[in-house]
């Protein structure tokens, strides 16, 4: 029973099923969404950490099929609303400490640009794949980078750009980070980017997508999982 | 003087300006400078940028109103100047265009999604009215809503722009080919289910703009041609996907490659031709030479 109940929190994330009264999909019109199948889960003593790990599986399905460009934006922002309404019934269990983030992502469009679009897929796409992330906005300048990076010891930081105007200071941003923590490893994406401009500017990786993004921070931290290891 | 459509009707094929946001950058507009309020401090150099394609022999050109919807002036603290910022564009390309030359009033997305609860249609609709209206008091002969991915917002834009204005309305939509061969764009939206939508909304002119090149252009005419044998259909293509080449951005689609592709994508039922991103004076002058020789 409470694995169905699981099951269906993690399809009601793929689905982008936020609530009972959300009209999105049309075929679950009226059916419990993520915000009440949570609850129930809650009450029945399931634990948080099982629940997460169901969203992350969903967050996981429908980032690939946005990745196989069989999703598109809208189905999943709607994802990430569905994740929302989970993530608000969880936060005291992070806050206590029951459950925990697998590590620290802060993202930001760079400066001279106002794209958010972009940024904030991959901002809930990686949050839903269990990152905590810190999203610094729009237009943001260096010096707040590498102070949110200065604040966040250990953070993965990833810029967004969307004009090919901007792309310079998205290289500059790279560098000046790189500058003064040479450890903090970079992330960038956007649309007027390729792994090739990525390289020379560079960066530590390259993603064309959310899921690519949320790809490379988990085989980023494996590695630094591995290196505790060895 | 003609009017557009009419113009169109003759079957004579148009051609349309080339990029004004990477031109107005060259001209010294910093990143996350205001490219609208150029239109009063820097109006010389906005002319300058309407007369060289009207200097290219293009038929007509657009405005430096992209990102002059309410919402997105906000972001500069100047929601309050919409209708004198989009006013002073139409008026400096009408001075650049002259009487005997179209001008099309540009409007852009404003980058808040109806579906996220960023923005109602209420807001949207109202914005975007103000712009269009300030467009027409500023000599436009139509207005062109552009760089569009949502059916919701595009469609909310026609209608606000033809009810308001009262002029020819011109839609297109960037789309991108998806890895299965289809075109999309960010939204999921097709160039089938673009057309439906927003002649369904008032639009007169369909087409695309942005995108990844002149190319691939030719396939999305022609799915939209395979639904719509008669509406004209508008391209501004973008010089191909940017390259980052030594702290310089570079656009790999040449004025000649342009050229060359214009017989093809005329065949494919293109009636107005003009770039986007990345393109010069140098690309309209060779899509004007092809368009004459062939």
């Amino acid at each position: 029973m409470n694995d169905g109940l699981i099951n269906q929190i993690g399809i009601c994330i793929e689905r982008g099923k936020v609530n009972k009264a959300s009209p999105y999909p049309g075929d679950m019109v009226g059916e419990d969404g993520s915000d009440e199948l949570t609850r129930k889960a809650l009450s029945d003593g399931i634990g948080p950490d099982l629940i997460l790990q169901a969203c992350n599986s969903g967050m996981q399905r429908i980032g690939e099929r946005f990745s196989r460009n069989e999703v598109f934006v809208p189905e999943l922002l709607m994802a990430a609303k569905s994740m929302n309404a989970v993530m608000a019934h969880l936060k005291p269990y992070f806050q206590t400490g029951t459950v925990k983030a697998k590590g620290k992502f802060v993202i930001g469009t760079v400066a001279g640009d106002l794209h958010d679009i972009g940024k904030n897929l991959v901002s809930m796409v990686v949050e839903g794949n269990g990152w905590e992330v810190i999203d610094l906005g729009v237009d943001v300048k260096m010096s707040k980078f590498v102070d949110a990076v200065k604040a966040n010891p250990g953070c993965i930081v990833g810029l967004s750009a969307l004009l090919t105007t901007t792309m310079t200071n998205m290289s500059k941003t790279v560098q000046e980070i790189k500058a003064q923590f040479p450890d903090t490893v970079v992330i960038v994406g956007g649309a007027p980017l390729t792994s090739i401009t990525a390289e020379r500017m560079k960066a530590d990786g390259y993603a064309p997508d959310p899921q690519g993004a949320v790809a490379f921070l988990n085989k980023v931290s494996m590695s630094w999982k591995n290196e505790i290891i060895a | 003087m003609k009017s557009l459509l009419d113009e169109l009707k003759s079957g004579r094929t148009l051609v349309s300006d080339g990029a004004w946001g990477t031109f107005l950058h060259k001209l010294g507009l910093q990143p996350g400078e205001c490219p609208e309020l150029w239109n009063v401090t820097h109006r010389a150099e906005v002319f300058s940028i309407a007369k060289s394609y009207i200097d290219a022999g293009a038929d007509m050109i657009l405005t430096n109103s992209f990102g002059g919807s309410p919402y997105k002036l906000e972001h500069f603290g100047l929601k309050d100047r919409a209708i004198e910022l989009n006013k002073a564009a139409a008026e400096i390309s009408r001075d650049a265009a002259g009487d005997d030359h179209f001008v099309l009033g540009s409007i852009g997305p404003t980058g808040a999604l109806l579906i996220m609860g960023q923005i109602s249609e209420q807001e949207l609709h109202d914005g975007f009215s103000i712009q269009a209206e300030a467009l027409r008091q500023g000599g436009v002969n139509a207005i062109c809503v552009e760089t569009m991915s949502a059916i919701d917002e595009a469609s909310i834009a026609v209608k606000a722009a033809k009810e308001s204005t009262g002029l020819d309305v011109v839609c297109t939509f960037t789309f991108e080919k998806t890895i299965l061969g289809e075109y999309k764009t960010m939204m999921g939206v097709s160039p089938t289910e673009m057309v439906k939508a927003v002649k369904e909304a008032g639009a007169s002119i369909i087409g695309s703009n942005c995108g990844n090149g002149f190319e691939q252009m030719i396939e999305i005419v022609r799915e939209m041609r395979s639904i719509d044998p008669t509406t004209p259909i508008l391209i501004h293509a973008n010089a191909g996907k940017p390259n980052y080449v030594e702290g310089k951005t570079v656009f790999p689609d040449t004025p000649v490659k342009m050229a060359a592709v214009t017989p093809e994508l005329i065949r494919a039922g293109a009636n107005i031709i003009g770039g986007c991103c990345g393109t010069t004076p140098e690309h309209i002058k060779a899509i004007v030479n092809a368009i004459r020789v062939g």
